[in-house]
C-alpha cells in the first residue's frame, strides 16, 4: 500500500472503516489457540450458559488485535508508537464489526511528526464493542 | 479485595522465544493479511530486519506461565472484576527469532466513587517486555477494576 507522509493527513480526517466478520466460533477457537487464553467462558458453550451468558462470546483482545489490522492498513505498522483500548461492549458470534479511526491531533514533538487518532470498532447494530486510541509517528516528506 | 501491599511490587514473568510460524498463525486469527506478518522480504520492505510480532501478539505471553512462574495475584474478586483497558507502547519492534523475556510491576493503586455509591478499586500493572540483548521493545499498562457488587447486578 502506499506510504502516508505526515504531509498527507490532518485533523479530522478518518481511516477507510475496515468491516470484519462475520465472527465464527472457529475464529475465537483459533485465537484462544493462537493468543493462549483458554478461558472457557470464550470457548465451551455449555460453561458461558452456566455462567449466565446466552452462548460463548470473543475474548476482548480478539477484537483489540482485529482492529490493528485497520490500525496497520492505515497508519503503517512500522510507525505506531502507542496503541491503546478498553471494550465497551462484547463480540458475539455472527457479530460484523466494523472498525474506524479519526485524527484527533496532529503536532510535532521531539523531532517526531506525531499523529493522534481516536479508534474504536462497532457492531452490526451501532454499538461500540471497543474504543480506543493510536499515537503513530510518521515520515516526512521533507 | 485488592491486596494494597502490591503497590510497588514487581512480578517476574516467563522467558520465551518469538517464533514466525506463531506470528503467522496470530495474524490469521485476528484475520490480517498484511504480509509483513508472514514473509522476511515484506517486512524488509517496509524497513524491518524481519517478521514483526503483531502489535497485540505480546498477549500470548499467557501460554508461557506455568507452575515455576505464577501470574501475579491481585487478590480482586474475580465476581466483581472489570476489564479497565491497556495500553501498549512500541519502543522497538518484537521480531520472529527474539527471545522476551517480561516482568510486571503493580504502578498504582487507587480508588473512586462509582456512579451508583460504590467504590470502585483500580489496579495498575506495568508489564515490559525485553529482548535477548537487555532492550526494552514494549510496555502494557493494564487496568483491572474490582467494583463493590458484581457488574452484571448493577
Amino acid at each position: 500500500m502506499a506510504e502516508l507522509y505526515y504531509e498527507d493527513i490532518n485533523e479530522g480526517d478518518e481511516a477507510q472503516p475496515l468491516a470484519m466478520g462475520p465472527c465464527t466460533r472457529t475464529q475465537v477457537v483459533k485465537y484462544a489457540g493462537a493468543s493462549g487464553d483458554f478461558n472457557p467462558l470464550h470457548t465451551d458453550e455449555l460453561f458461558a450458559i452456566r455462567a449466565g451468558f446466552d452462548r460463548i462470546f470473543a475474548m476482548g483482545k480478539m477484537g483489540a488485535g482485529m482492529c490493528t489490522r485497520m490500525v496497520c492498513d492505515w497508519l503503517g505498522f512500522q510507525n505506531i508508537k502507542k496503541y491503546g483500548f478498553r471494550f465497551t461492549s462484547q463480540l458475539w458470534p455472527n457479530d460484523l464489526i466494523t472498525y474506524k479511526g479519526k485524527v484527533v491531533r496532529k503536532y510535532e514533538e521531539g523531532g517526531e511528526n506525531l499523529v493522534e487518532c481516536d479508534i474504536f470498532g462497532e457492531n452490526q447494530n451501532g454499538a461500540r464493542t471497543l474504543m480506543g486510541s493510536v499515537l503513530a509517528s510518521l515520515p516526512s516528506k521533507k | 479485595m485488592v491486596d494494597k501491599n502490591l503497590l510497588g511490587k514487581e512480578f517476574p514473568g516467563p522467558t520465551w522465544d518469538i517464533e514466525k510460524g506463531k506470528i503467522g498463525e496470530f495474524a490469521k486469527a485476528i484475520e490480517d493479511p498484511n504480509p509483513i506478518f508472514y514473509d522476511e522480504a515484506a517486512a524488509k520492505a517496509v524497513g524491518l530486519e524481519g517478521v514483526p510480532a503483531p502489535l497485540t501478539f505480546l498477549v500470548t505471553e499467557m501460554f508461557h506461565f506455568d507452575e515455576s512462574i505464577s501470574r501475579p495475584d491481585y487478590k480482586v474478586d474475580m465476581n466483581r472484576v472489570l476489564d479497565g483497558g491497556t495500553e501498549f507502547e512500541y519502543i522497538k519492534p518484537v521480531l520472529a527469532g527474539d527471545t522476551i523475556t517480561s516482568s510486571t510491576k503493580v504502578v498504582d493503586i487507587y480508588e473512586k466513587t462509582g456512579k451508583r455509591g460504590g467504590t470502585m478499586t483500580f489496579v495498575v500493572a506495568e508489564t515490559t517486555y525485553t529482548n535477548q540483548k537487555g532492550e526494552a521493545c514494549v510496555k502494557s499498562r493494564g487496568t483491572l477494576i474490582e467494583t463493590s457488587q458484581a457488574p452484571t447486578s448493577g
